[in-house]
């Protein structure tokens, strides 16, 4: 056991501000994908409620579509495939591209849900009261859908945050791959690998429990 | 006295909360009594007690002689209770039937797993029991798509299906819609007239009175008055009682 | 634009990666839902502190941290032990023990919903509490976690083109190697996703069904 920890005794010194950095960059690249997902998202939801039957179409085919497809097809394609035809991303702005473009999908799903839990009578009991539309929206809606939708929407940025780690395959310089170039330099995969783990757990799971902590008393 | 069960000194407690405080009273073979008293007055966790679904705190059950949930001066497991149970046929104010089981199977299961009958046998026995409760017509439908007052029914037929020396009801009645109320009565009043021994818990004291031999009124965790049906009824002693029923009739 | 015989080129190409990815797919669906059954049991049924502890710890070690880090630690971390698994078997391996997380979370969900008088007509009829749990509660429970692990099983046909990263050689590996003889990338992984897209269509497909099925059931 010594043995096996002994090398973050001697390295962990050199270790910690590499991987420090690395979760500073999977922090930036999480937080950028997880903003433009709720943009994308909320941009999608506008297209399921709107009347036109194109728009309705689309965001039905979207949404199946990045549902089946694997992120790392969807990076790839963004990121080796696309310029063949001409666009051409930075590492970075792709990762961030591919994220949003999947999970905006997963969070119009959260807000659609989330308006659906909302009984009808709210909107009917405000519309009632003399509030415009657009009021009932804003002061009676959105505040009880967001309470619903809070705990999941963590959730959804936990799941992203995990697969912020593919961008390593398409060079992003987080933290596993940050991991590997340390791996093959210091020959110790398997403590680097889990201290990379605990990095991503350190960053995760604080979010995990508060997201259960927000659904515990909806769930009563 | 022969008395089929007997309770005695029934103490139980929820935290600090004492509700039940020191309960004794004894049924005869072919008894049937009625519990009836203001929410909250421990009326219900009295009657889960006898099977031990709440662990009294203190006090002591016998069934036809035998030591209720206790073994050697040890609490017994659920394990070991199943048996003890099996001797008791309860009936829950929310009918809890399982979803996932027919009608049929609902009354049988018990059978082929506590007792070991086959397949067959445990069929034709749960078509006789719910032919007690008609609901024959509904033998193979899915719980779900019952009315509240089929529900309860079959819940009865299950009940009935464990051969019990006694069948406790906990309000069976309170969670029906007013109309639906009327055909589950009617079937306990059958077998009231079948001679089975029974303690039921309700609100129904009208029926209470029709059906039972005699019944007790329970407040405060205490039982305050007790004698035959018509007597506590019509002609009740106590004040508690009285200002009870009167409520009751508004 | 490419020629037809190209896209066919690259689609046989991808298909011989299909069955390694079918057969990761399936193995660790297999291993997720027995040891995640298992684990939702002992924790809702037992009530051994250290064992619920453990169990605790399992599922958040393995949901909070990313598949591709759980397979690097299988693959090359265990291999410097000495220990050294083939591509596939650490694939099946790491999705199976990752799924375990996920499905002890669906099933526990699912035993939590039922209500209490579930248990209590189990035991007033005689059952015994392990009778019970077999015959009444856990029965109910899958039926409940259906919906959730029909959407398990489509995150896990996605998530097999992770393991092209210790190079077990499913569809998303033969894309990648594909990729370096030729210059047809965009092509090659589009047709890559779409082959994902098929296999999840019918899944996807039946999660919707089980929705709106159990959907009806609660009312």
């Amino acid at each position: 056991m010594t043995g096996f920890l002994q090398p973050y005794f001697e390295y962990g010194g050199e270790w910690w501000p590499l991987l420090a950095e690395a979760m500073l960059n999977t922090a930036l690249l999480s937080v950028a994908g997880f903003f433009l997902s709720v943009v994308l998202g909320l941009a999608l939801l506008l297209c399921q409620m709107s009347g036109s039957a194109v728009l309705r179409g689309f965001a039905a085919l979207y949404v199946t579509t990045v549902r089946g497809v694997p992120l790392l097809a969807i990076l790839f394609l963004l990121y080796f495939g696309l310029p063949g035809v001409g666009i051409t991303f930075n590492a970075f702005t792709a990762a961030v591209l591919g994220l949003s473009l999947c999970f905006a999908a997963q969070v119009s799903e959260l807000f659609r849900a989330g308006l659906k839990a909302i009984p009808k009578g709210q909107r009917e009991a405000a519309l009632a009261a003399g509030f415009t539309p657009a009021q009932c929206f804003t002061f009676v809606i959105l505040p009880q859908v967001v309470r619903v939708i809070l705990s999941p929407m963590i959730v959804t940025f936990v799941s992203l945050l995990k697969d912020s780690s593919l961008a390593s395959l398409i060079t992003v310089n987080e933290l596993v791959l940050t991991g590997r170039a340390m791996a093959t330099e210091y020959f110790l995969p398997l403590q680097i690998y889990i201290a990379v783990g605990l990095c991503y757990f350190m960053i995760g799971w604080p979010f995990s429990v508060l997201s259960r902590r927000l659904a515990a008393p909806a769930a009563r | 006295m022969d008395a089929l069960l007997s309770v005695a000194g029934l103490r139980k407690s929820f935290g600090s909360v004492e509700v039940l405080k020191g309960i004794d009273f004894s049924v005869k073979a072919g008894e049937k009594i009625a519990l009836i008293g203001p929410s909250g007055s421990g009326k219900s966790t009295c009657l889960r007690c006898m099977n031990f679904l709440e662990t009294p705190t203190a006090g002591e059950i016998l069934l036809d002689g035998e030591r209720i949930g206790m073994r050697n001066g040890r609490m017994m497991s659920d394990r070991q209770l199943a048996p003890q149970r099996a001797e008791m046929g309860m009936v829950f104010q929310l009918f809890n039937l399982w979803p996932h089981l027919t009608v049929t199977e609902n009354v049988a299961i018990a059978a082929r797993k506590v007792r070991g009958l086959a397949y067959k046998e445990a069929r034709e026995l749960a078509l006789d029991m719910l032919a007690k409760v008609h609901m024959t017509h509904r033998a193979d439908a899915s719980p779900l798509e019952l009315s509240g007052g089929q529900q309860q029914r079959v819940a009865i037929a299950r009940a009935l299906a464990q051969k019990p020396k006694l069948m406790l009801f906990d309000e069976p009645t309170s969670a029906l819609d007013p109309e639906l109320v009327c055909e589950v009565l009617n079937v306990i009043e059958e077998l009231a007239g079948e001679g089975r021994t029974m303690l039921l818990v309700t609100h129904e004291i009208a029926f209470a009175r029709d059906v039972a031999d005699r019944v007790m009124f329970l407040d405060g965790g205490v039982i305050v008055e007790e004698g035959p049906a018509s007597a506590v009824i019509n002609t009740p002693r106590e004040e508690r009682t009285r200002s009870f029923l009167k409520q009751i009739r508004h | 634009m490419p020629d037809f015989e190209t896209f066919r080129l690259v689609l046989e190409g991808l298909v011989a990666g299909l069955g390694v990815t079918v057969l990761v797919a399936l193995s660790s669906l297999a291993i997720g839902l027995a040891l995640g059954f298992a684990l939702s049991l002992v924790r809702e049924f037992t009530r051994t502190r250290a064992a619920h502890f453990a169990i605790d710890a399992y599922v958040e070690l393995l949901r909070n941290i990313p598949a591709l880090t759980h397979l690097f630690i299988l693959y090359f971390g265990l291999a410097s032990l000495g220990l050294r698994l083939s591509s596939i078997a650490a694939a099946i391996l790491g999705l199976g023990l990752i799924g375990a997380a996920v499905t002890c979370d669906i099933f526990r969900a699912g035993f939590r919903s039922l209500p209490k008088g579930q248990v209590e007509a189990g035991l007033a009829v005689g059952l015994t509490p392990r009778q019970t749990i077999i015959s009444i509660l856990a029965p109910q429970a899958m039926r409940i976690a259906l919906p959730g692990l029909g959407n398990y099983a489509v995150q896990l046909v996605k998530d097999t083109s992770v393991v092209s990263a210790i190079a077990a050689p499913e569809i998303m590996f033969f894309a990648r190697s594909m990729v370096t003889s030729s210059f047809q990338t965009t092509l090659i992984y589009a047709t890559a996703a779409g082959l994902y897209l098929l296999l999840s269509l019918p899944l996807m497909q039946c999660v919707r069904v089980l929705e709106a099925h159990y959907g009806k059931l609660k009312g």
